[in-house]
């Protein structure tokens, strides 16, 4: 990689932070200061917009480079993990989109805390989401890092840390001075540029093989030199059946976590009405589905083109296969095209990351003004106040945010992807299942609930080979593994749904019927709803 | 809970009116293009938080000693809820989402769990490159868009105009409650 692609890289990404710092400050120097508007953008965004920077929070960079490295690499077994992704989708629209927005706020608290003793589930809740949102952002935070080490050459540890504080600051400036008015339009920004990146690689590939699907199938077959294997299952989750459980364990945790994700639970909030939430799920579901039909078709066509002895020796995870791909498609490096469409990838890559932190980040500042600082404090604030404590919130997560991101700069970033689902479908998933649904459901249940999945999912990793006893774990040297998979998702998601039930029976106190029917009325028919 | 009452009283009927109106327009015309959202004159005006007319979940509130005017527009949402109208929207709603969501869940499970213990099954050619497994996972594509067609279709064509009656009806009825008990 010569410095060519590296200045131009630059050169674009700068230019995608300008635009971003330009919509930030637009759209705080109109800011009025309400949670309204901070929190959910004044609720007027089109189910078009609101679609585009749902599929921009949802498709991180490690969709992008991840995914498509793993098809590239494994074949059928990348398609079998980017699969779940799509799927989940169903879940939210289902049962979470309109229902959800109709009967919360801002957060995934409000829709539980509104049946319930507030204080006890809105701490739990708002416990939970900072969780689940802390780990998924160190993982696009150690993603960011290792993306500028395989995008750029510089390798030093310095550059690393540096990027990864960079990113954290701009993460926090779109999500203090912006809200969620800056961020989204980010977050749309970036899901256009990425899904025009995609589209025209897509289409360079389809044309090199003069759109014969087939051909390319039987190429990357070919090339991968596993032969018909790599178009079957069995190349990266096969073998033992450790191996074997922990994929079904994470394909549960993907299905399931996605609905519980607190970022993408409080984009639905950004609209005005349940449909248009609905409609901008649907629109959501058609970009990520093309997004990862398109996926499939670049990984074969990574492994095809550039051969896969190319793409471990610049990552052995496969990360580079995209950018080059690109290159190649380009016409090689040295050629201006090859420049050109390597920088491109590079930078929306870059864009990527950003767009995502900032969402993510926006959703915690959330939970932790509107429901942890709002129930701890117990002082009736003007909604003003709130907002502040939010933005300190997001400088506050940003800070913790970067530290993180330091100290996991070796960790798999897919793991942490896979365990941030895994927690959400654990501890997030169950409660809100049963508030909107289960007329018996009392603050007992719910608390147990979300402590239920998350503490189990949190003990369970430690526990795991991630952590200690085997040679890539954490700490190698000592040994208190216990559990043998990776992702704790197969366990600890039936018992957050236990702990909930046995939560419930347990208690003395008898659900309030007339709070049920308003959930249940407000959620199907969005009477009352802000 | 007794002051966010008070306070919903007099701006209450500005909330509803306005949304009111959106209601109107939004429902004869599908496609509903709001104004530049850069331009936010209409958030100001509507859905401030302080000034919703429901029982604002947000705000931590003591809880137990419910306001009469509380308690009857709780009762509101009893009433709502036996209602025949009510019933059948749920109903469609449930007979819609459950058998759907088990059919897509128990689909990728069990494409999930072959996949990883009978990779040879997914291994059997079907036409030149094409294997079962790829066409499970493309199935799984398709079955994921034709299931959130079908949702979105039964959503509009039988529940959304049932449900905005509903709506108008429990929010007149909720600021009835309300009004009459201050």
């Amino acid at each position: 990689m010569t410095g060519d692609h590296q200045t131009l890289a630059l050169l674009l990404f700068s230019g995608f932070v300008a635009v971003t710092l330009m919509i930030t400050t637009w759209v705080s120097r109109r800011r009025h200061g309400s949670a309204e508007e901070f929190y959910a953008g004044g609720r007027l965004f089109s189910p078009m917009e609101n679609g585009f920077a749902i599929a921009g929070d949802y498709l991180s960079a490690a969709s992008f480079l991840g995914a498509t490295g793993m098809i590239a690499l494994y074949g059928y077994d990348g398609l079998l993990y980017v699969v779940g992704f799509l799927v989940a989708w169903l879940v939210v629209l289902f049962v979470v989109a309109e229902l959800v927005r109709n009967c919360g706020r801002f957060t995934l608290a409000d829709v539980v805390a509104a049946r319930m003793s507030e204080r006890p589930v809105r701490i739990a809740a708002g416990t939970s989401s900072v969780t689940v949102s802390v780990l998924y952002l160190v993982a696009q935070m150690v993603g960011a890092g290792s993306l500028v080490a395989l995008l750029l050459g510089r390798t030093g540890e310095a550059a690393q840390a540096w990027t990864v504080i960079g990113v954290g600051a701009l993460m926090v400036i779109y999500v203090s001075l912006g809200g969620m008015r800056a961020t989204t339009w980010i977050q749309i920004v970036k899901a256009a540029l990425l899904l025009g990146g995609t589209i025209a690689l897509t289409v360079l590939v389809l044309v090199r093989f003069h759109g014969d699907v087939g051909r390319l199938l039987l190429t990357a077959a070919e090339r991968s030199g596993h032969g018909k294997a790599f178009l079957a299952p069995g190349l990266k989750y096969g073998g033992s059946w450790t191996a074997r459980f922990d994929f079904i364990s994470l394909g549960l945790a993907l299905v399931l976590g996605t609905a519980g994700l607190p970022h993408i639970l409080s984009r639905f909030y950004t609209v005005p009405t349940a449909r248009a939430a609905r409609r901008s799920t649907v629109w959501s579901i058609g970009l990520i589905g093309g997004f990862y039909l398109m996926t499939i078709v670049l990984g074969f066509g990574a492994t095809a083109i550039v051969g896969p002895e190319a793409m471990r020796a610049s990552n052995a995870a496969g990360n580079t296969a995209m950018p080059l791909l690109a290159l190649d498609l380009g016409g090689g490096p040295g050629s201006t095209g090859g420049t050109v469409l390597f920088a491109v990838v590079a930078a929306v890559a870059f864009a990527t990351i950003l767009a995502v932190v900032a969402g993510i980040t926006l959703a915690s500042s959330a939970s932790v003004a509107h429901d942890l600082y709002a129930s701890l404090r117990r002082s009736r604030g003007r909604a003003r106040s709130e907002v502040t404590v939010a933005r300190f919130a997001a400088v506050g997560i940003g800070v913790v945010a970067i530290a993180l991101g330091l100290l996991a700069r070796d960790m798999n970033v897919a793991f942490l992807v896979g365990l941030a689902f895994a927690v959400a479908a654990s501890a997030n998933l169950p409660v809100l299942l049963y508030s909107l649904f289960w007329r018996g459901f009392t603050t007992r249940g719910a608390v147990w609930a979300v402590y239920g999945g998350l503490v189990p999912a949190l003990a369970l990793v430690l526990l795991s080979p991630v952590v200690s006893g085997s040679p890539d774990s954490l700490f190698p040297a000592v040994d208190f593994q216990y559990f043998p998979l990776q992702n704790p998702g197969i366990v600890s998601i039936p018992l957050g749904f236990l702990a909930g039930w046995l939560g419930t029976v347990t208690s003395d106190e008898v659900a309030d019927q007339a709070k049920y029917a308003e959930t249940e009325v407000r959620s199907l028919t969005g009477a009352g709803a802000v | 809970m007794q002051s966010s009452n008070g306070r919903s009283h007099g701006v209450g009927d500005g909330f509803e009116s306005s949304a009111e109106q959106r209601g109107v327009h939004a429902a004869p015309a599908r496609d509903v293009r709001y104004d530049d959202p850069w331009h936010d004159a209409l958030a100001t005006g509507w859905g401030e938080p302080d000034d919703t007319g429901t029982p604002a979940p947000a705000v931590p509130s003591p809880r137990g000693e419910r306001s009469t005017a509380a308690v009857r527009a709780l009762d509101v949402y009893v009433e709502v809820q036996r209602s025949a109208a009510f019933q059948q929207v749920r109903g469609r709603y449930r007979r819609f989402v459950i058998p759907g969501a088990a059919v897509f869940l128990v689909w990728y499970v069990g494409y999930v769990v072959t996949a990883t213990s009978a990779p040879g099954l997914m291994a059997r050619p079907v036409a030149g490159a094409v294997n079962v497994g790829m066409l499970a996972g493309l199935g799984q594509f398709l079955s994921t868009f034709l299931l959130t067609w079908a949702y979105s279709r039964h959503a509009r064509v039988r529940r959304d105009r049932a449900a905005l009656e509903l709506r108008w009806d429990t929010q007149e009825l909720t600021r009835g409650a309300r009004g009459g008990a201050s």
